[in-house]
């Protein structure tokens, strides 16, 4: 990333001034007879040639993406703690792997004789991921996290129905993720939420108390947003249970304890699993994800189809299940990032992928030991693999969580989360993930010290940052109030 | 110690002893000894010469689209890679990055998100497109989910097209089923084309939606003023959905025909087939319904200078903020796809995109003409029906047995109707793009003369 932007990059539609048709690509020799549109298809249906949508050279377009690469910031640049979001580095051996043609240009609907290699790949992450969750049952379908809370949710019902019953509320604590409530709801549900204890944990006597037969549900992240294990997760899963309910657990944040300890031990019913966190996929700058879910005995009949089957004669694709919740995307998930995860997996082995989650802790708790006292950590119980401090010390003099994020970005690093998970007024959540070595978490720790000085020395520096990134502090509220969400060729005035 | 792993043992040593610990495990304390396992049931690590032989030779198995004339289509369609697109891809910068809720060091990506935006926007004739959904099928969800919101759910009644791509449908009901809406389908006249007349009966004044496809599932094209008329005059939303965005080169965007919303799959935009995924769903609607859209946006601002800027915006709408009341639980979308597609829209060009349509175009006819030279046992299941690049052939035996005698001569000939159910015949649809050549269509003809 360029510190400060050189000058600012025209949109595509501001391109070519001169409107004249230029050549960005060559397509293949139209070696069969030319049709004329009009002869064969409705006349009324045919598109007239768009002005605004230019036609421009090739290193034209190259030269646009290259300047706008050149005003982000990424995994490869530096520390990214954002906590929650697990921004890990990205193996290039997985994005070699994924554009093997044969697992790029393969169709999904070839007949099944020509897809082996791909169904085996299915089989083997499902097996890989039944391993390290300790669940008898994977579907890799869901396209993202949310996606898979959605599917596992739906199990849940499903097997509700199974017993003839019908619930009708999600029990979601106040540190849980957005998506959770908005999950339940999509899923038909009504959310309610549970207070966390003084620990910042699962009040278990609120929990005692809101645990009844209309509960379909205890949505639980494990361990929490807080970097926090629940430490009754044992007493959290009878007491669920016991009342006919089940436990959806968000596995956001498995990647602190890959090798230690197993959610099928902890009573999870449904599990999705984030590949683009615990397993180094990219993010891609907002997408694609996997949200490949995990379940035990109880779902195992309502995984969605199509599933994979093994057999004497190799892989197959199973259409049919009268007890499965149907389909819950086309065809079998982000396969291309699914491919990603196994060559992480295969590649780490037990032994690294337990090494993975054991440096992720000791990263986060050697951030939580450097910065304590500079910044206020509300909950002190222990943390695993992300730490959440406040701002209450800097609001003193009048700096706000905010405003350490965006010094953070003159110092060259990416922010942590911010004002997540509500429960913590003014959050920092920081996770540093295991992949950067030392020295890069020690320049993060050593930035963040010299923010909680400048805010007691020099507030007026960090109410005013950031000054050395391609475009100062954006004016997010004017966004939302003059709405402007494409370009229209008005705008050439 | 594992190259991936940013610290080894004398770094762990060194924290711990930092940190007044003797062993790492004693950051762990607090997980209940219950549910705690000593390692996993999982091979040792692999070296990346192993894994790129082994998963090599896992992906050899496959027989891949482009080893071989390949007329698969169905939702997933093969069109030119050009170069520059996997090179925009692999850049760090943008690949490696995360949603950016940072406007200050995230315009690259943020202007790529108008972009696209703005691209989807002129090419389904609306005014307004998100940042991106899951894929084509969970975009039709969506549609139908907003249109239950837009009209206060006064009305539960999702009327579909049958000819909407089976597999979408199918999603469609597993999501239907959990919000209480019910789902009528709407069978395609003698001619394979949706008859405005049965929409009307369909909907009646208790329809929400009323989503059709086109191209539909068998290729043809519908009369979408007809059927965007017949909607609105039961009082109901039109969806368009399209699964072959490369018809957009040369077919006008419902939105130009008064379609509220045009959503779908847009994989044909530079996006590998990949085996399914991951694609890109789209979804374009009206500024008046804007605040009931799904998914993310981003919008143009300034900052503190006055210098023109992005950040993602409206969302008041998505889950991290409005939580049990947002439009969508959606959260990650398909970012990365929605460059694939921006580059290879500014690649291809306006003029290029019409170009590569009308070459779609061209060849399909040509297909058609040699297959009806052919005759007998081979036709067309729908001869007199506009088509843009696929269309349903029908010969001796069902489907699934003619795809894979064909694919005995040596062509991927199209993906079987056979197990899709349907009330159309039992064939196979074949999809002609840009990539498929003389030689191929030549291929094509000689292995049905083989078997006729």
């Amino acid at each position: 990333m360029k510190r400060r932007a050189i000058r600012s990059e025209p949109l595509f539609f501001e391109r070519n001034s001169r409107r004249v048709r230029r050549q960005g690509y060559l397509l293949p020799v139209l070696d069969v007879p030319e049709v004329t549109p009009s002869e064969v298809l409705p006349p009324e249906l045919i598109r007239k040639p768009d002005p605004h949508f230019p036609d421009i050279s090739e290193m034209e377009v190259v030269q646009h993406f290259h300047r706008l690469s050149q005003l982000n910031y990424a995994v490869d640049e530096g520390l990214y703690p954002l906590g929650s979001c697990t921004m890990k580095y990205n193996p290039r051996i997985n994005e070699e792997i994924a554009r093997l043609p044969g697992f790029a240009s393969l169709h999904p609907l070839q007949p099944q004789s020509q897809i082996q290699g791909a169904l085996r790949l299915i089989w083997e992450l499902e097996e890989s991921l039944k391993a390290i969750t300790g669940m008898p049952g994977a579907t890799l379908q869901p396209a993202a996290g949310a996606h898979g809370e959605l599917t596992g949710i739906l199990m849940i019902r499903k097997a509700l129905e199974a017993r003839g019953e019908k619930r009708e509320i999600v029990l979601v604590p106040d540190s849980a993720h957005g998506t959770n409530p908005a999950t339940a709801t999509f899923a038909g549900y009504r959310a309610q939420e549970i207070p966390s204890a003084d620990d910042g944990t699962v009040d278990l006597g609120a929990l005692d108390r809101m645990m009844d037969d209309t509960v379909a549900a205890l949505m639980l992240t494990v361990p929490n947003t807080l970097g926090i294990f629940e430490h009754q997760i044992l007493e959290i899963a009878d007491l669920v249970h016991s009342r006919g309910g089940f436990i959806y657990m968000d596995g956001a944040n498995l990647n602190s304890f890959v090798g230690r300890a197993l959610p099928g031990l902890m009573g999870a019913d449904a599990m999705h699993i984030n590949l683009h966190k615990t397993f180094s996929t990219p993010h891609g700058g907002g997408g694609p994800g996997a949200g490949p879910v995990t379940v035990s005995e109880a779902l195992l009949p309502h995984l969605p189809v199509p599933k994979v089957q093994r057999d004497d004669n190799g892989f197959e694709l199973l259409w049919k299940d009268p007890a499965s919740i149907g389909q819950m995307r086309g065809f079998y998930g982000n396969f291309l990032i699914l491919v990603r995860a196994l060559t992480y997996i295969w590649s780490l082995g037990a032994e690294g992928l337990r090494s993975m989650s054991d440096v992720a802790v000791l990263y986060a708790n050697l951030v939580r030991h450097r910065l304590n006292g500079a910044y206020h950590l509300k909950f002190d119980a222990p943390s695993l693999h992300e730490v959440v401090f406040d701002d209450s010390i800097q609001t003193r003099h009048e700096v706000h969580n905010v405003d350490i994020a965006k010094r953070l970005l003159d110092y060259g690093f990416h922010p942590p989360t911010m004002s997540f998970p509500l429960i913590v007024h003014g959050a920092l959540m920081i996770e540093p993930a295991e992949s950067v070595a030392p020295d890069e978490i020690e320049a993060f720790c050593d930035a963040m010290l010299a923010i909680a000085e400048e805010a007691e020395s020099d507030p007026g520096l960090v109410r005013s940052a950031p000054h050395d990134t391609p475009v100062g502090r954006v004016d997010e509220v004017r966004a939302a109030r003059n709405l402007k969400v494409t370009w229209t060729p008005d705008d050439e005035g | 110690m594992h190259p991936w792993v940013g610290a080894g043992p004398e770094d762990r040593r060194q924290i711990l002893s930092e940190l007044g610990l003797q062993s790492i495990d004693e950051l762990f304390a607090s997980i209940p000894s219950g549910v705690c396992v000593d390692g996993l049931d999982l091979p040792p690590a692999r070296d990346e010469d192993w894994i790129r032989r082994t998963l090599g030779n896992m992906a050899a198995t496959n027989i891949s689209m482009d080893s071989i004339p390949c007329f698969l289509g169905a939702g997933v369609y093969r069109h030119v890679q050009p170069s520059v697109v996997d090179a925009v891809l692999s850049r760090a910068e943008f690949f490696t990055s995360y949603t950016p809720y940072q406007p200050e060091i995230s315009q690259g990506t943020l202007q790529v998100i108008f972009e696209f935006q703005t691209l989807i926007s002129r090419l389904t004739g609306l005014d307004v497109a998100n940042a991106s959904l899951y894929d084509g099928a969970t975009a039709l969800v969506e549609a139908a989910l907003f249109s239950h919101r837009v009209l206060r759910s006064k009305r539960d009644l999702v009327v579909m097209a049958e000819t909407i791509h089976p597999m979408y449908r199918r999603v469609l009901d597993t999501y239907t089923e959990a919000a209480g809406i019910e789902v009528a389908v709407v069978p395609p006249g003698a001619d394979g084309r949706l008859d405005p007349e049965r929409v009307r009966e369909a909907a009646g004044d208790r329809a929400c939606c009323v989503a059709i496809q086109s191209p539909n599932f068998l290729g043809i094209v519908e009369d979408l003023p007809q059927l965007a008329t017949a909607t609105h005059d039961c009082g109901a939303l039109a969806i368009e959905v399209v699964t072959e965005a490369a018809s957009l080169g040369i077919l006008n965007g419902g939105g130009s025909f008064g379609f509220d919303v045009v959503c779908g799959e847009a994989q044909s935009f530079g996006v590998a087939p990949g085996f399914g995924g991951p694609h890109l769903g789209f979804f374009a609607c009206s500024s008046k319904h804007l605040r009931q859209m799904p998914g993310r946006l981003a919008g143009e601002t300034v900052d503190e200078n006055g210098t023109r800027a992005f950040c993602l915006t409206l969302s008041t709408r998505e889950q991290h903020i409005r939580r049990a009341k947002a439009t969508s639980n959606i959260c990650t979308n398909q970012g990365l796809m929605a460059l694939a597609a921006t580059v290879w829209l500014e690649a291809i060009g306006g003029n290029g995109l019409r170009e590569l349509a009308a070459s779609c175009l061209a060849r399909t006819e040509e297909l058609k003409r040699r297959i009806t030279a052919i005759g007998a046992p081979w036709r067309l299941a729908y001869p007199q029906s506009p088509t843009f690049n696929e269309f349903l052939l029908v010969g001796p035996g069902s489907g699934t047995e003619l795809v894979e005698r064909l694919a005995t001569k040596g062509v991927l000939a199209g993906v079987p109707t056979t197990d899709w159910g349907g009330t159309w015949p039992d064939g196979v649809l074949v999809a002609v793009t840009e990539c498929n050549s003389g030689k191929d269509l030549d291929a094509f003809a000689a292995a049905l003369e083989q078997l006729s």
